[in-house]
């Protein structure tokens, strides 16, 4: 008689897709997510990924990753470890072995569990005999050659039948999970819209993979993951530059101001472009310039000529484009510059996480030169602050750096999705045709920010540009007083924008042994490692901040309250110092790491410890 | 024509401003300028849709000195700049001044690719082979073997030839002018702002402290019917003080004959078809330099081919008809959204 795999209910669990480069783990990880998403699960996603497009099959350096973290509780990380990993070979199995937990359940395709394998991935013994898979619930499945067999019937060659490989996973994983296989059946059918047949052998193996699982008897456990509490409404999984993309459309829609983007493609950045080009519907113009400098001055043209100006990169496109935000600081014109934060210096790690660009984006321009700073905090945010970084530029006629990070870039999480018309209002600082007060260098008294007179509009003809020019009137001014004016209200005008930002939210209580600040991106392990200790009743809160130039305005009072702060940062302390700049009466501690990973919740659990118990 | 749909008669008044003109006294500049106030009327643009876009260097400070909005920005970064305005909105009449300096080298790159793209934009190229406003550098324009301060002992590097760069890169439009000639710019002027696409103007210019004389072989009163050779479509190549030398081809190479010599008579004289899709003769013209050829004045080449900006927009409008996506809410819950509660 069949054993029948028992089911239980767990509130969150992990599970870690691995593959070559071309296995298409982020396909199936993607797939899952959304599948997940779909029945109500909270989640959130960690594509890992080579730089190498291709890199030599079987081998450690080509492998492929994809975390998805499910949960009917609240899920704020993709996890530090998996309950649940696929490793399609034994590169996978070899790199992925220390991120999952004792007791994991192991899928692996025994297909390529063979020598040759073995010595790419640089096995010395057989790692199915050598004892090191003892503890785990290893499931040696035959997916190669199960899928090649399913799938002979549609013609394939075998390079295109190996292709639906990793359908056939997903179907074993919506087995394992308890899921209806007809939502991945209805992924497929979108995802190879143009191509009947693709889609029927990717059905055909997603099928076979969920039967394949129900029969053999290796599986002793399902999962169970309950929907979350989100509360009610319409919701959706979304990566960090989709949302990035449509914050900007959002801000374009609401200001009436067409979205003009300029962009080089750079990794990890490059899917807001992308993004972009495809919303023509809605008005978005996409201009793909010959580098960044190119893109970057178109964005600041279309600005000038009335459009939301915005320009999309990483750290080395950043660096390229400085001497253009000087000019947009210098012009007045509003510009958005976002940011893709990656492992550097130089082209240092492209496919990795960091928070290494703050002093960059903070100062890495010649003269005086502020602009606002900002930073996104979690995959779905992304969309918030890529609105408002677009309100402020606008209002405040200036240029907004917002960074985000390959970590919430490619990251996704469920996103309640908000209604347009209930985001915060954008006013174009416009000028009427013919009026006779226009002057280029005319302010606003209250933000200090100049007036946007469009080409074509009639009787305010007038000349910008990178001169230092004369208050009010603009004429070129090499006047020295002058420029000391010119240049203090550049700085004021900055700083005013801290009267229309949010105050500084502190997490838990306003008073405490232990603040720990971060700022971007971190925020889902931050929050957890917190949240954790406060259960395990320690005296310690987070300040996540957002705002970085200029900070919020009680930045320096909620410091007073705590006995200790510690700044969590993926760099070698920038915020740190940057806070010590600025309020240096207090002592910042700091945890910093530069992996190009995120961090784990336990680091930082045993970090938070080890500074309250000191 | 550009801005064609909010046409408007105006005069050279209209684009003139008040306050100094700060070139240097004699240099090529100024002429170029009154060029441009003159031609501007007769392209009947409204003069609040023009806009003047500079980079860096003495030519780059043209916007300052005409009264239309205007855009002195980066250097070598103009044509970037104009690209955003143009794309942006392309009822206005988009001019970028730059130099040699600023083109040719810091602004290569964006120079090679504004051409290749076709955007509706007008560019006044001054060439006076010479670094003004850093005083006096050499250029990547200057010819090889200049002493200038930074080639004591002379160049060693290989100039451009503009023109030779601009059809390599696919320019639809390309002109040169000398700033000696003010009737010969202003014609020249008012039909690259009738191009639809990228229009070059390449503007031989002198510069008086750095490089006084520089195109003097070309431009010197006694020389200058002989060594230039004025272009006009659908006209014979004939040049000369006495209009009796003509162009012919042999083998791949021009040749310059006597009419009236060796059975010649000026029906064998090549006519000049500037609009002719294959760029071959254009690059030919572009390329002849002295002694052995007349250097090639007027419009070279204006073929009319599709705007960047013009297919651009159809593509949105086609995806507005087809999307069913019409607004920002529709976007938000397309797809995969789902309902909780």
């Amino acid at each position: 008689m069949k054993k029948k795999a028992k089911i239980i209910e767990v509130e969150e669990v992990v599970v870690k897709f691995a593959g070559d480069s071309g296995d298409g783990m982020q396909f199936t990880g993607s797939q899952f997510s959304d599948t997940s998403a779909f029945v109500g699960n909270d989640l959130s996603t960690f594509p890992d990924y080579p730089a190498e497009i291709r890199a030599p099959e079987g081998t450690i350096a080509g492998v492929s990753g994809f975390q998805v973290h499910i949960g009917h509780k609240e899920v704020q990380t993709p996890g530090d470890k998996a309950d649940v990993l696929v490793a399609m070979n034994p590169a996978a199995l070899k790199a992925n072995l220390k991120w999952i937990k004792p007791g994991a359940t192991i899928i692996i395709d025994i297909d390529n569990f063979d020598s040759r394998h073995y010595k790419k991935a640089d096995y010395i013994e057989d790692p199915l005999s050598d004892g090191s898979l003892i503890g785990y619930n290893v499931v040696k499945a035959p997916i190669t050659n199960l899928t090649r067999s399913t799938t002979k019937e549609f013609g394939l060659d075998n390079i295109t039948a190996d292709k639906t490989k990793n359908q056939f996973v997903a179907g074993m994983l919506y087995w394992l999970f308890n899921r209806d296989i007809k939502i991945g059946q209805s992924f497929l059918e979108n995802k190879f819209i143009r191509n009947p047949n693709l889609v029927k052998a990717n059905v055909a193996a997603l099928y076979a993979g969920y039967s394949y699982a129900e029969t053999i008897e290796a599986i002793a456990t399902r999962f169970e993951v309950h929907p979350a509490e989100k509360g009610r409404g319409l919701f959706r999984n979304i990566t960090g530059n989709m949302a990035t993309a449509w914050g900007l459309l959002a801000a374009s829609e609401r200001s009436g101001r067409p979205l003009f983007l300029g962009s080089y493609p750079i990794t990890p950045a490059s899917e807001i472009l992308q993004e972009l080009a495809g919303m023509k519907n809605l008005n978005a113009i996409t201009f793909q310039g010959e580098d960044e400098i190119a893109s970057i001055c178109a964005a600041i043209g279309a600005s000038f000529a009335g459009s939301l100006g915005v320009t999309s990169t990483s750290g080395p496109g950043l660096a390229l484009k400085g001497e253009a935000i000087g000019l947009a600081v210098i012009t007045e014109l509003p510009l958005v510059i976002i940011d893709v934060q990656r492992g550097g210096p130089s082209t240092g790690l492209p496919t990795k996480t960091e928070q290494s660009d703050l002093m960059q984006a903070l100062y890495g321009r010649n003269g005086e030169s502020p602009c606002i700073v900002m930073a996104a905090s979690t995959p779905a945010n992304c969309f918030d602050f890529a609105y408002q970084a677009s309100r402020l530029a606008i209002e405040h006629m200036t240029p907004v750096i917002l960074l985000t990070d390959g970590y919430l870039a490619n990251g996704s999480e469920l996103w309640q999705i908000p209604k347009v018309s209930n985001l915060l209002p954008i006013y174009p600082p416009l000028v009427e045709d013919n009026d006779p007060s226009y002057h280029p260098y005319n302010r606003d008294p209250e933000r200090l920010s100049r007036y946007w007179a469009l080409p074509g509009q009639e009787g305010l003809r007038h000349r910008i540009g990178g001169l230092e020019k004369k208050d009010v009137t603009g004429e070129v001014s090499y006047d020295p007083f002058n420029h000391e004016i010119m240049t203090i209200t550049r700085a004021e005008k900055i700083e005013r924008v801290a009267d229309r930002i949010p105050k500084q939210e502190i997490i838990g209580k306003k008073k405490g042994d232990l603040l720990v600040v971060g700022w971007g991106g971190t925020f889902g392990a931050l929050i957890t490692a917190v949240n954790e200790l406060q259960k395990e009743n320690k005296k310690i809160s987070l300040a996540q901040f957002n705002y970085i130039n200029p900070l919020p305005l009680n930045t320096g009072k909620i410091f007073n309250n705590f006995k200790k702060i510690l700044v969590c940062e993926l760099n070698m302390g920038q915020f740190a110092n940057y806070l010590r700049s600025k309020f240096p009466s207090h002592n910042y501690l700091q945890f910093n790491k530069i992996q190009g990973l995120p961090f784990l919740i336990s680091e930082l659990k045993a970090k938070f410890k080890e500074v309250l118990e000191e | 024509m550009k801005g064609k749909e909010q046409e408007q008669v105006t005069s050279i008044q209209d684009f003139k401003l008040d306050g100094s003109v700060k070139w240097c006294a004699g240099c090529g500049a100024h002429a170029v300028l009154s060029a441009v106030q003159k031609a501007l009327p007769e392209t009947h643009i409204k003069k609040e849709n023009v806009v003047f876009v500079s980079g860096i260097g003495c030519s780059s400070r043209f916007p300052y000195y005409i009264n239309t909005y205007g855009f002195h920005s980066l250097h070598g970064r103009a044509f970037a700049i104009a690209s955003g305005i143009k794309v942006s909105n392309p009822n206005l009449s988009v001019w970028v001044v730059t130099g040699d300096g600023d083109a040719m080298a810091i602004g290569g790159n964006h120079f090679i690719h504004i051409l290749r793209r076709n955007i509706n934009i007008n560019i006044l190229l001054f060439n006076n082979k010479i670094y003004g406003l850093t005083k006096g550098q050499y250029s990547p324009t200057t010819p090889r073997g200049s002493i200038t301060k930074s080639s004591p002992d002379g160049t060693i590097e290989n100039p451009f030839l503009p023109g030779e760069l601009a059809m390599g890169a696919n320019g639809t439009f390309y002109a040169r002018v000398v700033d000696s000639n003010p009737k010969m710019m202003k014609d020249v002027l008012v039909e690259a702002a009738r191009h639809k696409g990228t229009s070059l103007v390449e503007i031989l210019q002198n510069c008086v402290i750095f490089n006084n004389k520089v195109h003097s072989e070309i431009t010197g009163k006694d020389v200058k019917d002989d060594n230039q050779i004025y272009l006009e479509h659908g006209k014979p190549m004939i040049f000369g003080k006495n209009r009796d030398k003509g162009l012919v081809q042999t083998d791949s190479r021009f040749k310059v004959v006597r009419i009236g010599e060796d059975g010649i008579s000026g029906k064998d004289i090549l006519v000049h078809d500037a609009h002719n899709p294959d760029d071959t003769r254009a690059y030919m013209l572009s390329r002849m330099t002295l002694p052995e050829y007349p250097v090639a004045m007027g419009i070279i080449r204006a073929w009319q081919s599709s705007v960047y900006e013009d297919m651009l927009y159809k593509q949105i409008q086609e995806a507005r008809n087809k999307s069913k996506i019409k607004c920002v809410d529709d976007l938000l819950t397309s797809g995969n959204a789902f309902k909780i509660g």
